[in-house]
């Protein structure tokens, strides 16, 4: 008899979505889809408000990465304030906002790595659920637990000092930022006691980095071939093809690594990416339009900028980008889990920029903001921890946004994430009769491989029930499993 | 002026007889919160957030005016459930969203809700269904955070004729208004005069919001009733 399988909710990601597996009647994987259950509503609800709270209200999305939307947002509000597109600030503003970003960025990722995704590596897809979670990693490997939670305060210290408080600040404002670095803020960056200290920060990156390499080592069946798969790539690139975070020009590349967009000012976004829209979920599907519905999807995020980006201009993240392109040949990389290996050389790259930033007299004096010709419409993207984040705002002539249009990293995930669902159930589900915990954590770790921030953050510790419902043709539940059902 | 002796919170003082219990306060350093009212402009009692036990009776200390022998009593468990409330149902009868706000941080309610220490609701919240006036050059109405205090509209009758803000509509349906001739002059600096008077976010400037960064701004380190040197000054 055909069967549905329920996984509600997944674990160790950010918000709330539910996967369904459809088995046929010989248990055969036909059908598996990610659903986000969530509904958030803040492209409707922002219309009306004054422009400028754009970036402090829609941060509020993501308690993870509110950085990201608090930058994109403020992007968007530089464009319509006459400021320009990213470079138009003044060098002050601009680097203070970088700063904010690579210490965002830097968190963010340590935290999915070190938090949500090393437990699944150190104890294995099929370990016990009691210990695969990051109280285990306190228990079990207390140096690695510690170095998670000083460089994600580290990363969280930076965007303190850059935008008034860890969470939600304030910083960017149309225009620029409203604050500059003090000289004690710097020394305590740079010549803190450690382990609170930039050069510790760098040392323990490239520690995580030899860690995910010598795992892969031994490891390498699960690494490169757990959901591994073809796509497009999309992220921005600097306008010389280097590796930026937080500004650049549009670049899409194809399966076989063929730039099918590319050097686009983001302003132009919609010439070039549409959204599709499936009653399953709510979110949404976008894809490239020259491509079309069916082939034009992709994937962003670490892996997707690995792919696109020509070189990464820090030196010791450079070195491990050349390791990381030449493993395969310099052909885009599809491997879902090698998304992890592209977070860790991110992590290094974001401490290496702080250093350099934390280093640059702009920070501590100069022109906070700069202003020109307002204008209705504006776009703001950047490279968030999860991938392309697009914020895209119109104004009206009392200065209320009349529209918004926010493209989440996530979303551009979404069509690859039911891929790798739908790979991860077919390899651990195919023919199986008895669907066991290890089997739905598979499906989890090929989710978890994207960082999905499948809303703001609202992810719980440790057990977190897992429910798997086995339903018939009339959709008759047959059965119902919990995991870490007492 | 004729003296008076007044005792607030125990302690004597001899005070001028022409003042209300509010400003005997405010003179001798000593806190009683204060919403509807601006110094300098007469008081209205609407708000009710500084009434103060007085000579055994709830009274509001901003309406009050001292007597001989007066004795006031500023703080008080009950007292303090009363203006908490207050501070509650002002919350509840509006749409106060403080993590956007950009007045958050400089919002005399905000403030006074942290002093009284009101984490979860404890009434239904109305969450009315109100506008944004955002038709004026200079300056922004969000009716959904305004509390009717009348600041606005007492300040400047007060001050010079005729007047920038009057009430429209009645009952719950009443709104501050701004008259568009009147107004129409308007430079930054008036617009921020206007913006100060407003103890909430209901009167704010365009396009000029969040330039004060966190930590630097008038309650994010020293709470409402501060009594440090600063402060008081």
């Amino acid at each position: 008899m055909a069967k549905k399988i329920t996984i509600e909710p997944v674990t160790r990601v950010e918000g709330h979505g539910k996967v369904t597996i459809h088995l046929d009647d010989n248990n055969q994987v036909v059908q598996s889809r990610l659903h986000i259950v969530e509904f958030r509503g803040f492209e409707r609800f922002v219309q009306g408000r004054p422009y400028w709270e754009a970036p402090v209200l829609v941060q509020r999305l993501c308690g993870i990465c509110p950085v990201s939307h608090h930058l994109a947002a403020a992007k968007a509000l530089d464009v319509i304030v006459g400021a320009g597109t990213g470079d138009g600030l003044t060098p002050t503003g601009e680097k203070m906002r970088r700063l904010m970003h690579y210490g965002q960025m830097f968190q963010s990722h340590v935290l999915h790595f070190f938090h949500l995704a090393s437990p699944d590596l150190l104890f294995g897809i099929d370990g016990d659920p009691a210990l695969r979670n990051v109280i285990g990693i306190a228990l079990q490997h207390k140096e690695l637990a510690v170095q998670a939670v000083m460089m994600r305060k580290f990363g969280q210290e930076i965007i303190k000092a850059t935008a008034g408080k860890k969470v939600h600040g304030t910083g960017a404002i149309p225009g620029g930022i409203n604050k500059h670095l003090s000289q004690e803020e710097k020394d305590q960056f740079i010549n803190g006691a450690d382990p609170l200290n930039i050069d510790k920060m760098i040392e323990w990156s490239h520690g995580a980095l030899e860690f995910f390499k010598g795992y892969h080592k031994a490891n390498k069946d699960l690494i490169d071939k757990f959901a591994a798969f073809p796509s497009n790539h999309v992220s921005l690139v600097r306008k010389d093809g280097a590796l930026d975070l937080y500004h650049g020009v549009l670049r899409g590349i194809d399966t076989d690594g063929k730039k099918v967009v590319d050097d686009i000012d983001y302003q132009d976004y919609l010439k070039y990416i549409d959204e599709e829209v499936r009653s399953w979920s709510y979110m949404k599907f976008p894809y490239i339009r020259s491509l079309g519905k069916k082939d034009g999807w992709y994937r962003v995020g670490p892996l997707a900028r690995m792919n696109t980006a020509d070189f990464i201009p820090t030196p010791l993240a450079q070195k491990e980008f050349e390791i990381f392109k030449a493993y395969t040949g310099g052909k885009p990389n599809g491997m879902s889990m090698h998304m992890h290996w592209a977070r860790l050389i991110e992590i290094l790259h974001s401490a290496e920029m702080m250093k350099e930033l934390l280093n640059d007299p702009d920070l501590y004096s100069g022109e906070l903001v700069t202003k020109g010709t307002k204008v209705k419409e504006g776009v703001g993207l950047l490279e968030a921890p999860r991938g392309t984040l697009f914020h895209h705002y119109r104004i009206n002539d009392d200065d209320q946004i009349e529209m918004a249009n926010l493209i989440v990293s996530t979303t551009n995930n979404n069509e690859a994430m039911n891929v790798a669902v739908n790979l991860a159930a077919k390899q651990f589900m195919n023919g199986q009769t008895e669907i066991t915990e290890p089997m739905m954590n598979a499906v989890e770790v090929a989710i978890r491989a994207y960082d999905p921030c499948l809303s703001c953050a609202t992810h719980a510790l440790g057990k977190m029930p897992l429910e798997v419902k086995i339903v018939g043709k009339n959709d008759k539940v047959l059965d119902r499993k919990y995991k870490n059902d007492d | 002026m004729n003296k008076i002796l007044i005792t607030i919170d125990g302690k004597g003082y001899l005070v001028e007889s022409d003042k209300t219990v509010l400003e005997v306060a405010r003179e001798n350093k000593i806190f009683i919160p204060t919403l509807c009212n601006l110094q300098g402009i007469k008081p209205q009692g609407s708000c009710r957030i500084c009434t103060c036990m007085i000579d055994g009776r709830m009274m509001t200390a901003c309406t009050t005016p001292v007597s001989n022998n007066m004795i006031v009593i500023t703080k008080t468990e009950e007292l303090d459930k009363l203006r908490s409330n207050i501070v509650e149902l002002l919350f509840a009868e509006g749409n106060h969203f403080c993590p956007s706000c950009e007045r958050s941080g400089n919002c005399e309610l905000q403030a006074l809700a942290y002093l009284y220490k009101i984490m979860v609701p404890e009434f239904d919240y109305i969450f009315p269904n109100r506008n944004v006036d955002a038709t004026h050059p200079k300056i922004i109405l969000d009716h959904n955070r305004c509390i009717l205090c009348k600041r606005c509209i007492r300040r400047k009758k007060e001050a010079e004729n005729p007047t920038w803000f009057v009430f429209k509509n009645r009952g719950d349906k009443v709104q501050i208004n701004f008259d568009h001739e009147l107004t129409a002059d308007f430079d930054d600096e008036m617009a921020q005069k206007a913006m100060d008077t407003c103890p909430v976010g209901a009167i704010i400037r365009k396009e000029k919001g969040y330039d004060v960064p966190m930590g630097k701004r008038k309650y994010d380190k020293h709470p409402i009733n501060c009594d440090c040197i600063k402060c008081k000054e």
